[in-house]
C-alpha cells in the first residue's frame, strides 16, 4: 500500500515538474471553454432582416417602425411576397424575415388574436436564437401597450420558424462536446505517454525487475490521471457556468459518476495504445490521430449522427464519447435523471469493462 | 547461484541471432564478468536472466528459481542496473533513491550501510535532479538504487561505460566490498582492463562464449611467448612487423606492439627492423593481458 502511495506521489511530482504537460492538461480545457465562451457572448447588433407585409394596415406599420427603430435590426427592404424570401436567405444577406399575414389588424380586433411569422436562418444557431428573442420581446412590449390602450386583451403571437437547423444544435452543445473531447484526449494521451516514457527511458526495466507487481504499475499510472481529469471536469463546469451561464441542471453526482466512468474508459484506451507504442512520439500521435478524429466526428456534437451514412452511424456506436455526450446533454442541459440515461451508462460500463480487461491482460510483464 | 543451459535467443522472428548455446554458472559470492565488445550479446543475457526476455531455447535459473516459471520470485530478490541510465531524470537523487527503496519494500535507513560508501560521494548533491548529474554520479546513483533492497544477486550491465578512470576504480572497489557482504555479482564490461578484477570471466563474441576461466588462468593459458616491441615510428613499425614473415600476430597496444611469432626463437627480427631503417627498437618478453588472450581467441 505504501509502495502504491509513493508511486502515485512520484507520478504527481513528475507531472507538476513538466511545464509542457501541465500546460496541455489544464490549458486545453480552459482555452476551449473560454474560446467558445467569448465566441458566444458577443452581442448581436444591426442584424439585417426583411419584412413581408401582406396586411399593410395601421398595426403592422407600427410594429415595423418599432422593429426598424431598434438598434438590433436593420430592415433591408420590404418584399412583396414570401416567394422571394428563399432567394434572399440563400444569398446570405439577411438573417431573418418577418411576415405579416393579410387581415392582420382585422384578425386582431375581431378575434383578439393575430400571428406574425418569424423565419430565422438557423444555420448559425446562436445568432438565430438571439435575434428571435429580441424580436419576440419587441412584439411582446407592443402587445402590452396595445392591450392597455384598447382596454381589452389583444394578443399578437409571434410564430417562430427556424430554417436549416430546426433543432438549434450548437451553443450549449459545445460544453458536453468539449468535455468529451478534452477528457478523452487528456486521458488517453497522458496515460499512453507516461507509460511509454518509462519504456523509452528504461525505467520500466527496473520497475519490472522489482517486487512491485505490474498491475500496481498500471494502477499507479491511472490514479493520478483519473484525479487530474476529475479536476479538469470541475474546471470545465465552473468555467462554463461563469462564462457561458450554463449550469448543471440535473444531478451533479450523476454527472460526476458518468464522467468518472468515461474517464476510466479513456484511460483504458490510453493503456491499450501504450502497449503498441515504442516512443512517446508514437504514443502521442496514435492517441491524437486515433482518438481525436473519431471523437470529433462521431460524437455528434459537430455533425448530427442521424444524418451520416449508415456505416458511420454503426461506427459511431463504438465511440465511447458518443454515449458520454448523450448522458452529459441529458443530465447537464436537460436536467434529466438516471432513468433517462441508464441505457447509455450501461453501454459505457460494458465498454469500460471490456477495454480495461483487454488492456490489463495485454500489458506486458516482460520487454517483448 | 546463476545457471544457464544452452540458452539461445534470436530477434526479428529468428532472423537475427543474438546468443547461441550459452552455458555457464556463477557461484555464490562471486564476481563474474561477461567480457566482450558491443553487440556481443551481453545485454540479451542480462535481460534473459532478469526475466525481461524469454529465451528461444534452453533454461536458466537465478538463486534456484527458473527464469520463466518463477519470474516473480526472481524479481523479488535481484538487483538490476541496466546499461542505459534508467532513473527518473526529473526527480532528485534523494527522491529517486527513496522511490526505489519504497518500491522494493524497504527504506533508505534500513540498508544504508550497503550504499553508504557510494552514497556519501553523491550526498552533497542529493537535491539535484538526476538528469543534471555527471556520468559517474549517475552510475553511482543507479548502483545505490540497485543495491538499496539488499539483493541476493546483482546484475550490472556495463556499469562503468562512460565513467572516468578514477570513478571506475572506485566503482570496482565498491563491488569488492559488496562481494564481501555475500552478494553474487554478474557484471558486463567492454573494458578489458576491468576483466582482471573479476573472480571469473566469460569472453563473449557474436553471441558465443569463447572461454570461461579465472583471469589468471586465461592469461596462463596463452600458448606462446608474447613480445612487446617499442621504438621507431609507430605506424611504420606496425606495418613492417606485420609484413615480417616470422610474425604470427601483431597489434598496437598503447605505445607498444604486442607480437607473437610463429617460432618463439626469433633472432632475426631486430636485424630485419634495422634493415627497414628503424632506430632504437627494443624487444622484451611480457606477460599477456586478458585482452591479448581475447584477441588471440577471436583470431581462431
Amino acid at each position: 500500500m505504501k509502495q502504491l502511495l509513493v508511486f502515485i506521489r512520484k507520478e504527481f511530482l513528475q507531472v507538476f515538474r513538466d511545464r509542457k504537460t501541465l500546460l496541455m492538461l489544464f490549458g486545453l480545457p480552459i482555452a476551449q471553454i473560454v474560446l467558445f465562451g467569448f465566441a458566444l457572448s458577443t452581442e448581436i447588433k444591426d442584424s439585417k432582416i426583411v419584412v413581408v407585409d401582406y396586411a399593410k394596415d395601421e398595426t403592422s406599420t407600427q410594429i415595423i417602425t418599432k422593429i426598424a427603430g431598434s438598434r438590433y435590426f436593420d430592415v433591408q427592404q420590404s418584399l412583396q411576397s414570401t416567394a422571394q424570401l428563399e432567394a434572399a436567405f440563400k444569398k446570405g444577406i439577411i438573417k431573418m424575415a418577418v411576415v405579416f399575414p393579410a387581415n392582420f389588424s382585422k384578425d386582431l380586433l375581431h378575434t383578439n388574436h393575430a400571428t406574425i411569422q418569424i423565419i430565422a436562418d438557423a444555420s448559425d444557431p446562436n445568432t438565430a436564437t438571439t435575434i428571435t428573442n429580441y424580436i419576440t420581446n419587441i412584439i411582446n412590449t407592443y402587445n402590452v401597450q396595445l392591450a392597455n390602450a384598447a382596454g381589452q386583451p389583444l394578443q399578437i403571437v409571434p410564430e417562430v420558424q427556424m430554417l436549416y437547423n430546426p433543432e438549434l444544435k450548437g451553443a450549449p452543445n459545445f460544453v458536453p462536446g468539449v468535455m468529451a473531447l478534452v477528457l478523452m484526449l487528456v486521458c488517453t494521451m497522458m496515460t499512453s505517454v507516461t507509460i511509454v516514457k518509462e519504456k523509452e527511458l528504461g525505467t520500466m526495466e527496473i520497475l519490472l525487475v522489482s517486487p512491485f507487481k505490474p498491475i500496481y504499475i498500471i494502477f499507479s499510472k491511472l490514479v493520478p490521471n483519473l484525479i487530474i481529469s476529475i479536476v479538469n471536469l470541475f474546471i470545465i463546469l465552473i468555467l462554463s457556468s461563469v462564462f457561458l451561464d450554463l449550469q448543471v441542471k440535473g444531478s451533479l453526482l450523476l454527472l460526476v459518476f458518468a464522467t468518472t466512468l468515461f474517464i476510466v474508459t479513456s484511460l483504458s484506451v490510453g493503456l491499450l495504445l501504450s502497449i503498441g507504442a515504442k516512443t512517446q512520439q508514437a504514443a502521442m500521435t496514435s492517441s491524437l490521430m486515433g482518438m481525436m478524429l473519431p471523437t470529433m466526428l462521431l460524437t455528434g456534437f459537430l455533425f448530427p449522427i442521424e444524418n451520416m451514412p449508415w456505416l458511420l452511424q454503426v461506427l459511431a456506436n463504438l465511440v465511447p464519447s458518443r454515449w458520454f455526450f448523450i448522458i452529459v446533454k441529458r443530465v447537464m442541459l436537460e436536467g434529466l435523471g438516471f432513468a433517462a440515461v441508464w441505457k447509455e451508462i450501461l453501454i459505457l460500463v460494458a465498454m469500460c469493462a471490456f477495454l480495461l480487461t483487454i488492456s490489463l491482460r495485454s500489458f506486458k510483464i516482460r520487454l517483448q | 547461484m546463476i545457471t544457464l543451459n544452452n540458452i539461445k535467443k534470436t530477434y526479428n522472428k529468428g532472423t537475427v541471432s543474438a546468443v547461441q548455446n550459452i552455458n555457464f554458472s556463477v557461484n555464490k559470492g562471486e564476481i563474474f564478468g561477461l567480457i566482450g565488445p558491443d553487440g556481443a550479446g551481453k545485454t540479451t543475457l542480462f535481460r534473459i536472466l532478469t526475466t525481461l526476455l524469454l529465451a528461444d531455447e534452453g533454461t536458466a535459473t537465478v538463486n534456484g528459481f527458473d527464469v520463466v516459471k518463477d519470474y516473480g520470485k526472481i524479481r523479488d530478490c535481484v538487483g538490476y542496473m541496466p546499461g542505459k541510465f534508467s532513473l527518473y531524470q526529473d526527480l532528485t537523487i534523494e527522491e529517486n533513491l527513496n522511490f526505489f527503496a519504497t518500491v522494493f519494500g524497504t527504506t533508505i535507513r534500513e540498508n544504508y550501510h550497503l550504499i553508504k560508501d557510494i552514497y556519501v560521494q553523491i550526498e552533497p548533491f542529493k537535491n539535484r535532479r538526476a538528469g543534471k548529474l555527471s556520468g559517474g554520479m549517475k552510475q553511482k546513483l543507479a548502483l545505490c538504487c540497485a543495491l538499496i533492497h539488499k539483493p541476493v544477486v546483482l546484475f550490472l550491465d556495463e556499469p562503468t561505460t562512460g565513467v572516468d578512470v578514477v570513478s571506475r576504480k572506485e566503482f570496482w572497489e565498491m563491488l569488492k566490498r559488496l562481494k564481501a557482504q555475500g552478494i553474487t555479482i554478474l557484471v558486463s564490461t567492454a573494458y578489458m582492463d576491468e576483466a582482471k578484477l573479476c573472480d571469473r570471466i566469460a569472453l563473449i563474441q557474436k553471441g558465443k562464449i569463447l572461454s570461461i576461466e579465472t583471469p589468471e588462468k586465461i592469461v596462463e593459458s596463452f600458448p606462446v611467448k608474447l613480445f612487446a616491441i617499442r621504438g621507431g615510428k609507430a605506424y611504420k613499425l606496425l606495418e613492417d612487423m606485420r609484413a615480417f614473415n616470422g610474425t604470427d600476430s601483431c597489434f598496437a597496444f598503447g605505445d607498444a606492439l604486442h607480437v607473437t611469432f610463429k617460432n618463439d626463437e626469433n633472432n632475426t627480427v631486430l636485424q630485419y627492423l634495422d634493415s627497414k631503417g628503424h632506430i632504437g627498437v627494443s624487444i622484451e618478453t611480457i606477460t599477456p593481458t586478458v585482452e591479448d588472450c581475447f584477441i588471440r581467441l577471436l583470431k581462431k
